[in-house]
């Protein structure tokens, strides 16, 4: 596929890699945080890890949208959906979203909940034009790439007068995540960001300078493809070999230093900035989320069925916070495939192939159990 | 007066639809199998017109199978559930290494499901039958409220016969044995996706619905050295591959770059998220053989008219764990892993 596969070479992806093999000081340690789940994917696809030094390390950062999502906001929408009888839709992967209960958003559409996924906002808003008898929610959820479709419907839903169709809005900001993480524990420690690919498409490259200018971190930011990662890690590495703490950008096909301001001026038109927001993981961080501005209130659904939001404490032995600040690595979480599995996920890093827990799963556990007889 | 030979109106195909009668066993029962089923599927078993079957002597140890086929759409690019309903079952029994015989056929309809469209699913049906040689002997019919179904389901039940000597089995893939793959994987899975979902490419995605005991029969003929057969469908390649890993003991290692994969399909897939592993086929297998008889094995496979894009793919490892791996066309190794609930697809 033209434009895929040039990105998948790999013959290309061996010489890369001996590149960095070459250039990465063995004596030294390369903490390099990929803060999207798109790159943690494809790290896991593709088996990356295999292509690194040791002293390269990967840490899965929070960029996946279901994992910094608060069992509290799942619980919002299945109250939605099973109390207020209304059609939920959302996109795939929050469906299996763990929440309060024992409930995620299929088990409730098992009890009887209309909750449906749809594959683009459109298909939300087209479902309420189809069922004015039906109160229709659309769970927005997702960082900067997201939140322009869900600004568009909003845009489209109050030139149309729809009475029967709201959003609950989730969507959050990277930048605000990334001021949290180096301003957190683990900040220390990290040596460089492999920086977003499709939410830099809409802010561009400039909202990350301050990590560099003020952090001191090396930023590249890299498209989601194998081969883009494996060059924003050698530039990565030589930031840090040279001393030097700049936002570069990999992902040129793509990205630029303003971004996409068309999109940016729809976002603005219809968010502003939410006080706080709490993050799972990440504790509540003050202006890192977005709600509808007041010209929209009356398609906002937490005012609309009036609800109250509740935050629930994450079960005691899921380490998942500690895993979206990068302090821990999955398999160092003592349920990690014994009681937190794909199919019965404990914590938000083991639902999409996007998280930490359930790339290494799916993916790569082979590597921590050792070949015995059985 | 002319005195007429019998009562009676002839059904309203072009306009009727299914009622609650149509499956009450009275005469609207009868007047439906006689004037669409027996129509269509007719043949000497079907007209003993007895509660079941009475069948010849097959001479040889039999093999079962059974499939409901409950797709959505009925109708979808190279194929409908009718010729998908006998292909399934007539694929499940030649895997055994079987001759496929017989089959039966059972139908949930949905009350005021139309009668033209269940024709269409009934004469495709029939048409696949008559082409695979392999009549449906006998039948059922149900019918359920509106709402109470999906328009149409269909069971069927396949009986086949096997040859003195062949013996496949999940539990006989041995390290060192190699994996062969008859085609290109996700064609099925994703021309019903794209129809679901509205999407259209220049080349429309077709599944690729056929029945495989020719090919199967081919590959026995070529006296190689066979030890599993398999068809890949839900849960796609990966479910498969790691059921026959899990029965053998053994592991396996795939080489990505190996396994074949249409470019719509590829395309469909990176849009909507999904892994082509993972991603239904309907004509399509997998076979373990010995490693001294993998390259006359494939070319028998690349003769047969199905078997045109046939693939080594990897070979069966010494594993306890039961890990089917992938040598990633990075270079990398990942795990091909079950699928895990269902397939949905990634938010960004």
């Amino acid at each position: 596929m033209k434009y895929m596969d040039e990105f998948r070479d790999g013959e290309l992806a061996k010489i890369v890699a001996a590149n960095i093999a070459r250039e990465a000081d063995s004596g030294h340690r390369y903490n390099l945080m990929e803060f999207c789940g798109g790159h943690t994917h494809a790290i896991s696809r593709y088996g990356l890890s295999d292509l690194l030094p040791s002293a390269v390390r990967m840490i899965h950062g929070p960029g996946c949208p279901v994992c910094v999502l608060p069992i509290g906001r799942i619980d919002l929408a299945i109250q939605l959906a099973l109390e207020h009888k209304v059609t939920l839709c959302t996109y795939g992967d929050c469906l299996r979203v763990p929440a309060s209960g024992g409930l995620s958003l299929l088990k409730a559409k098992a009890r009887g909940a209309d909750v449906r996924m749809v594959y683009s906002t459109i298909d939300a808003l087209k479902l309420a034009q189809d069922h004015p008898e039906k109160q229709v929610v659309f769970f927005a959820i997702g960082f900067e790439t997201t939140t322009p479709p869900t600004a568009a419907i909003l845009i489209q839903a109050k030139a149309l007068g729809l009475e029967n169709f709201s959003v609950i809005c989730n969507h959050v900001l990277t930048p605000a995540a990334m001021h949290a993480i180096l301003a957190g524990q683990g900040g220390e420690r990290l040596d460089g960001f492999v920086g977003p690919a499709h939410v830099s498409t809409v802010i561009g490259s400039q909202p990350y300078e301050p990590f560099a200018s003020d952090y001191g971190k090396p930023v590249v930011i890299a498209g989601f493809e194998p081969l883009d990662v494996m060059q924003a890690v050698l530039m990565l590495v030589r930031q840090v070999n040279a001393g030097r703490a700049v936002v570069e950008n990999e992902f040129t096909r793509a990205v630029t230093r303003e971004g996409n301001k068309k999109a940016q001026a729809l976002v603005n038109d219809v968010f502003e900035l939410r006080d706080a927001f709490e993050w799972r993981g990440l504790g509540t961080i003050p202006l890192s989320a977005l709600k509808m501005r007041p010209a929209f209130a009356e398609f906002d659904a937490e005012l609309r069925f009036d609800l109250q939001y509740h935050p629930v404490p994450d079960h005691k032995a899921c380490e998942c916070g500690a895993i979206l600040r990068g302090e821990k690595r999955p398999q160092e979480c003592r349920i990690f495939g014994t009681v937190c599995t794909p199919e019965n996920p404990v914590g938000s890093c083991m639902v999409s192939s996007e998280g930490a827990c359930a790339a290494h799963y799916t993916y790569g556990r082979f590597k921590d159990m050792a070949v015995v007889a059985a | 007066m002319k005195i007429k030979t019998s009562y009676g109106r002839p059904l309203d195909i072009k306009n009727g639809c299914i009622e609650m009668s149509h499956g009450s066993g009275g005469r609207a029962m009868a007047q439906l199998i006689d004037e669409l089923f027996v129509a269509a599927l007719g043949n000497q078993y079907l007209a003993q017109g007895n509660d079941g079957a009475l069948l010849p002597e097959a001479g040889g140890r039999l093999v079962m199978a059974t499939d409901s086929h409950v797709v959505s759409p009925l109708f979808f690019p190279g194929g409908d559930i009718g010729c998908l309903s006998v292909h399934g079952t007539i694929n499940d029994v030649a895997v055994m290494g079987a001759k496929p015989l017989y089959l039966s056929a059972s139908f949930i309809l949905e009350e005021g499901f139309p009668l033209v469209d269940l024709k269409r699913i009934v004469e495709s049906m029939a048409k696949a039958g008559s082409e695979a040689g392999v009549p449906v002997v006998t039948g059922d019919t149900k019918v359920v409220e509106q709402g109470k179904g999906d328009g149409v389901f269909i069971t069927t039940t396949g009986v086949g016969v096997v040859a003195d000597g062949v013996h496949l089995s999940g539990d006989r893939a041995r390290p060192g044995d190699r994996i062969l793959l008859s085609g290109t994987i996700g064609d099925h899975g994703m021309a019903i996706l794209s129809q679901r979902e509205g999407l259209a490419f220049d080349a429309p995605i077709v599944s690729d619905t056929a029945a495989l005991h020719g090919l199967v029969a081919a590959m026995l003929d070529s006296g190689a050295d066979l030890h599993v057969l398999r068809d890949p469908t839900r849960g796609g390649l990966s479910a498969t591959l790691n059921e026959i890993a899990r029965q053998s003991g053994t592991g396996m290692l795939l080489n990505e770059a190996a396994i074949p994969l249409a470019p719509a399909v590829a395309a469909a897939c990176e849009f909507l998220g999904l892994d082509p592993l993972h991603v239904a086929n309907e004509g399509k297998l997998v076979a373990i053989c010995a490693a001294e008889d993998a390259d006359r094995l494939l070319a028998v496979m690349r003769s047969h008219p199905l078997g045109g894009n046939s693939a080594h793919i990897g070979e069966v490892t010494e594993d306890p764990r039961s890990f089917v791996q992938m040598v990633t066309a990075l270079g990398g190794r990942r795990i091909v892993d079950w699928l895990s609930g269902e397939q949905l697809p990634r938010i960004c």
